[in-house]
């Protein structure tokens, strides 16, 4: 018997494997993933473990806790490197091949790297390898932590950095923080938090080049307004990229990057007959946001995502109900310091923003953002029950009006 | 059916309070709160199961 086969262990992929199961599917799965350990749940690795409240063991994906139960041949260091959808054939990079009965892509994504060489003691942050080998450098007690990027992976790992008394430097690209999603006003909220909470922020300037010493260890960057900075830990957030390029010759749909991106999928996740994408990976036309096509790099959406598309392979293999299409309102949220940030659906620097709700100056509030007669995202700052009735609502309805209802309560 | 919620183990996901705002609110923290006391009413213990069966910090659990 074929085996269905899902290439990627993390959140997404085991989200699909355990769906199978509990959708009754009975018959072989093969796990793979290119990282030789079990990968993580990412939440912790910039918090927690990094903060060395957590042993990285506790930081488990949830579904791998029932490994056993869910009776899957699970091939760690193994990746995909090749895949035919019409023969369903996947070529793997220890020379062998699996013809499967069906496949789920959750390859994730990888975090995007600064061209050329970098000195040691330059790190990124996305495995729990990556947390652990930064956390050891941080034991060591650098005179300052260098972040260059202010995104969600930037921002908490200097909160976690400040949290153990480290001197930190952020340094943001653009003008004012996460500027692609905020507007300005609360965008200089983010960069204000971590001000207050002793970060020393600089905006609008990127990397120029890295300092070592003579045993090629980083001492510090030269920024592009030729500002030097001693650093002796450089953390890189500068994003992720989908890891699609093993899918280049495979003929299935990839998107470039200014169309978001990942492997191009139907309504309902499927990139090919029988061939599915799940996760950071997988684009698909949102039927929550009027059918426009999205790409969501979110924990809940990865895990949402692969159960769908374990549904949804059962359906195809002809071992289960049709799913439906998949639909979700993005939602993610971000610890730093004293600050609980969370956001539902999709803001465009274009909206207009109302805050609904308390206010940025005291630091308590929720903002919605206004397209036309729609909302389009919500963004609640220690208002977590607001925060996520909003996000309920907007999976009922965008309608501006519906929305407003909410808050004149 | 009684229900048990761990607030040490509750991460704030809130995937509870979503799938069951019968059973789950959500305080100004954003961890979870348990609505019912001990035994969870007949026409809710679908809801119940769904709840734990969701939780990723497995801070949810049923007892027959």
């Amino acid at each position: 018997m074929k085996p269905l086969v899902v290439v990627g262990a993390s959140l997404a992929g085991m989200s699909a494997v355990q769906s199978m199961r509990s959708g009754g599917y009975a018959g072989p799965v093969v796990v793979l993933d290119s990282s030789p350990e079990m990968p993580h749940d990412r939440p912790p690795l910039s918090k927690q473990v990094l903060a060395g409240e957590w042993d990285l063991d506790r930081a488990g994906l949830p579904m791998a806790r029932n490994m056993s139960e869910l009776d899957v041949d699970l091939r760690l260091g193994v990746s995909a490197v090749g895949l035919d959808p019409d023969s369903l054939q996947l070529s793997l990079s220890d020379g062998s091949t699996i013809s499967a009965a069906g496949i789920v892509i959750a390859t994730g994504s990888v975090p995007r790297q600064i061209p050329g060489e970098v000195p040691s003691g330059v790190f990124v942050l996305r495995t729990g390898a990556d947390s652990l080998a930064l956390r050891d450098e941080l034991d060591r007690g650098p005179e300052r932590v260098l972040v260059i990027g202010a995104g969600f992976i930037g921002a908490e790992v200097a909160a976690t950095c400040r949290g153990r008394g480290l001197e930190v430097t952020m340094v943001e690209a653009t003008e004012v923080p996460l500027q692609r999603v905020l507007p300005a006003d609360l965008g200089s909220f983010v960069a204000d938090l971590h001000r207050n909470n002793g970060v020393d922020v600089r905006l609008g300037v990127g990397l120029d080049s890295f300092l070592a010493d003579a045993s090629g260890a980083v001492r510090g960057v030269t920024l592009t307004d030729g500002c030097e900075i001693a650093a002796q830990v450089v953390l890189i957030g500068i994003g992720a990229v989908p890891e699609v390029s093993w899918l280049e010759d495979s003929g299935l749909a990839l998107l470039p990057p200014q169309e978001g991106g990942g492997i191009r999928c139907d309504e309902s996740l499927r990139a090919a007959p029988k061939v599915l994408a799940a996760g950071d990976c997988a684009s698909w036309p949102n039927g929550s946001f009027n059918g426009e096509r999205m790409r969501v790099e979110q924990w809940e959406s990865a895990l949402e995502q692969g159960t769908h598309a374990g549904k949804q392979m059962l359906f195809e293999i002809g071992a289960g109900e049709d799913p439906g299409a998949f639909s979700t309102v993005p939602w993610f949220w971000s610890d730093q310091y004293d600050a609980k940030i969370q956001m539902a659906g999709r803001a465009d620097p274009g909206d207009e923003v109302h805050v609904v709700d308390g206010s940025v100056a005291e630091g308590r509030f929720v903002a919605l953002f206004k397209r036309g007669d729609e909302c389009r995202a919500a963004l609640g700052v220690n208002r977590p029950r607001l925060a996520i009735r909003a996000r309920m609502k907007l999976a009922e309805t965008l309608a501006w009006d519906s929305m407003l209802e909410l808050f004149d309560q | 059916m009684k229900i048990k919620y761990d607030r040490d183990l509750c991460q704030g996901h809130n995937r509870c309070y979503l799938l069951a705002p019968e059973l789950f609110d959500v305080d100004d923290d954003g961890y979870a709160v348990l609505l019912v006391d001990g035994e969870v009413p007949a026409d809710l213990q679908e809801k119940a199961n769904l709840a734990a069966d969701n939780c990723p910090e497995y801070a949810i659990t049923l007892v027959e």
